[in-house]
């Protein structure tokens, strides 16, 4: 009985309670901006300075959307960004996972110092080689198209790092020995044993890649020019370009942009989360 | 390149001797150091074009007066002289590190109360907390930005100035026009997006931790606190180290968030100018090539000053720790 009773009081104690509210505070503070964008893509501009604030939806959802139609191509953006980040995950993929298998599995001379090298590849602050990197697309005629936008992501150091610890320690070395005395090739073992067996990775990189390209903004805006050619990102900077400014237009191209990818992380949060600590982690 | 075609001619050689056993076992290996570099090539090939190349070319352009259209001319220290005499990129240090500061120390802090507060055992709906504090992350740093330009817009009556009037007393703060309101806007931007990705690394550091070392000091009769400074601190220190580093890095590099936030405002204002915009002004507003690849390799300079005393202060915290723990 009195065991019973010290376990209830514990459960309703001081620092529970204020651990729920922190955490809870947290969360509020974490989507109330979400909250309040959504509201104010539903209301007229006006409403973000209104007393006391405006807290709840209004009606103006589809004509606000409207004027951000009118204003930047937001479905050009979307599918400009889609098109980029689907190229760039593919190939990073791709060369991640070739690069990891010959990293983990092959003996060649040299092979440390390459994998040393690609890893101090990792600390160049990419404005370093920004100019020279502008010219150089520039001269092979690429600014303003997608390609010119996309051969820089297809450097992934982090991804070559991931796929070796994945492929060193998910594939085993018999399994490939054995391939080998059947007659596989180097690259059938490779298509066929060792990219069934990192599928799971391919899901963890695939997000880390993806995000990342999907939200990076300096180099799309440095490559980017031509309105027809802007990526989400680079349209939605544009809402703000103006001196005569339309809060609930902004908020609504906001809102629209950043759903889709909210909703994928809803219904994929698990994956998303680890690939976050495995990417950094690891 | 060289290296790779004369394998291939040593593989073709090794496939006509392929007969001889004890020669088909040497093939294998070749066969494989093919592959190797192979397989390895294509990360080094757009490397050398798109990574390497660029990174030299911008050393030779720092010592070059450039416009993008004429021959370059020579030009000595003299574009390292303009810049670091230019009062505007002093001007965008100061503006960077105060608010990487600001931006990204209350943000380690916070993150390391919310990871331990997440891992507490009694808890309940750890999944929604966790999932709501991680969404920031995904939203991109435009989004944020505009949001928060919303937000944190200079009217009188603007949301933020609506709580700091009537619920602080404040006057209302000009966020977008005023020397400390851009910056403590952008810092808060800041924040509120990498605290929740912060908090994952750490929750994740925080779960690696053996349970075995809680249960010996409660035990020993440590209470909550004295475990969370003597055990969870000391054992994460390679996880701070790895976030203190990161958000160091990406601080120096801050360019999305106040050139947004800033919107057409963004190169002529200086209360929010990073050293990243400075250098993209000169470069693509005033087509000074020389001046702006003098600033990325002091850019360079600046991160690696600031990544090496991050990492010697977090060593000696350490060590300081463990110290006390004896």
């Amino acid at each position: 009985m009195s065991k019973h009773d010290k376990r209830k009081r514990k459960k309703f104690s001081v620092g529970r309670i204020s651990v729920y509210l922190f955490l809870f505070i947290a969360s509020i503070v974490s989507m109330f901006p979400f909250y309040w964008m959504f509201v104010m893509a539903t209301r007229p501009s006006a409403a973000y300075n209104s007393i006391p604030p405006t807290l709840t939806p209004g009606k103006l959802m589809i004509e606000n959307f409207k004027k951000v139609l009118s204003q930047i191509d937001f479905f050009g953006g979307m599918w400009n960004s889609f098109v980029l980040c689907s190229v760039v995950t593919i190939v990073v993929l791709f060369i991640s996972s070739l690069a990891g298998f010959a990293f983990a599995k092959f003996k060649f001379p040299g092979k440390n110092i390459f994998f040393v090298a690609i890893l101090l590849t990792m600390i160049i602050p990419p404005q370093l080689g920004l100019i020279p990197q502008f010219f150089l697309i520039s001269k092979a005629g690429l600014l303003d198209t997608l390609q010119g936008v996309m051969i820089l992501f297809f450097l992934n150091p982090l991804g070559i790092f991931l796929m070796r610890q994945y492929i060193s320690e998910g594939v085993p070395d018999e399994l490939i020995e054995a391939a080998k005395l059947d007659g596989c090739s180097n690259f059938r073992i490779y298509w066929g044993i060792v990219l069934p067996i990192i599928l799971p990775a391919f899901a963890t990189l695939g997000i880390i890649v993806f995000t990342a390209v999907w939200g990076e903004f300096l180099w799309q805006f440095t490559i980017l020019r031509d309105p027809e050619m802007y990526t989400i990102q680079v349209a939605l900077a544009q809402l703000s370009n103006t001196h005569n400014i339309d809060f609930g237009m902004i908020l609504s191209g906001v809102f629209w942009a950043t759903v889709p990818l909210l909703v994928i992380f809803l219904l994929f949060n698990r994956l998303f989360i680890s690939s976050i600590t495995e990417g950094s982690v690891k | 390149m060289n290296s790779i075609s004369k394998k291939e001619t040593v593989n073709s050689i090794g496939k006509k001797e392929i007969i001889i056993k004890k020669k088909k076992f040497r093939s294998e290996e070749k066969k494989d150091m093919i592959s190797g570099y192979l397989y390895i090539a294509p990360f080094f090939i757009i490397f050398a074009i798109i990574g390497l190349y660029p990174v030299l070319f911008s050393f030779y352009l720092a010592f070059q007066k450039w416009n993008g259209l004429s021959p370059m001319t020579f030009n000595g220290l003299a574009n390292f002289e303009i810049v670091l005499t230019d009062p505007l990129f002093w001007k965008s240090v100061y503006n960077t590190i105060i608010i990487g500061i600001m931006g990204t120390a209350p943000q380690l802090v916070a993150g390391l109360v919310l990871a331990y507060l997440l891992n507490m055992a009694f808890l309940k709906f750890k999944s929604f907390f966790r999932v709501t504090i991680f969404m920031p992350y995904l939203t991109s740093m435009v989004a944020v930005a505009l949001i928060f330009s919303v937000l944190f817009s200079n009217h009188e009556s603007s949301l933020a100035n609506y709580v700091l009037t009537h619920f602080f007393g404040l006057d209302p703060v000009a966020w977008a026009a005023s020397e400390w309101g851009t910056k403590i806007a952008i810092s808060i931007m800041v924040f509120w997006r990498w605290v929740g990705y912060n908090t994952i690394i750490y929750l994740a550091g925080i779960q690696s931790i053996s349970n075995d070392l809680y249960e010996a000091a409660t035990i020993d009769g440590a209470n909550k606190f004295q475990q969370l400074f003597y055990i969870t601190i000391p054992m994460l220190k390679p996880f701070i180290i790895l976030t203190v580093f990161t958000s160091t890095v990406g601080a120096m590099q801050l360019f999305s968030e106040p050139t947004v936030f800033l919107g057409s405002d963004a190169f002529t204002r200086d209360e929010a100018m990073t050293i990243v915009m400075y250098l993209y002004r000169d470069a693509f507003r005033l087509q000074s090539f020389g001046t702006a690849s003098a600033t990325a390799i002091i850019l360079l300079v600046i991160i690696t000053l600031f990544a090496v005393i991050n990492l010697r202060l977090m060593q000696g915290f350490g060590r300081k720790k463990r110290g006390v723990n004896k």
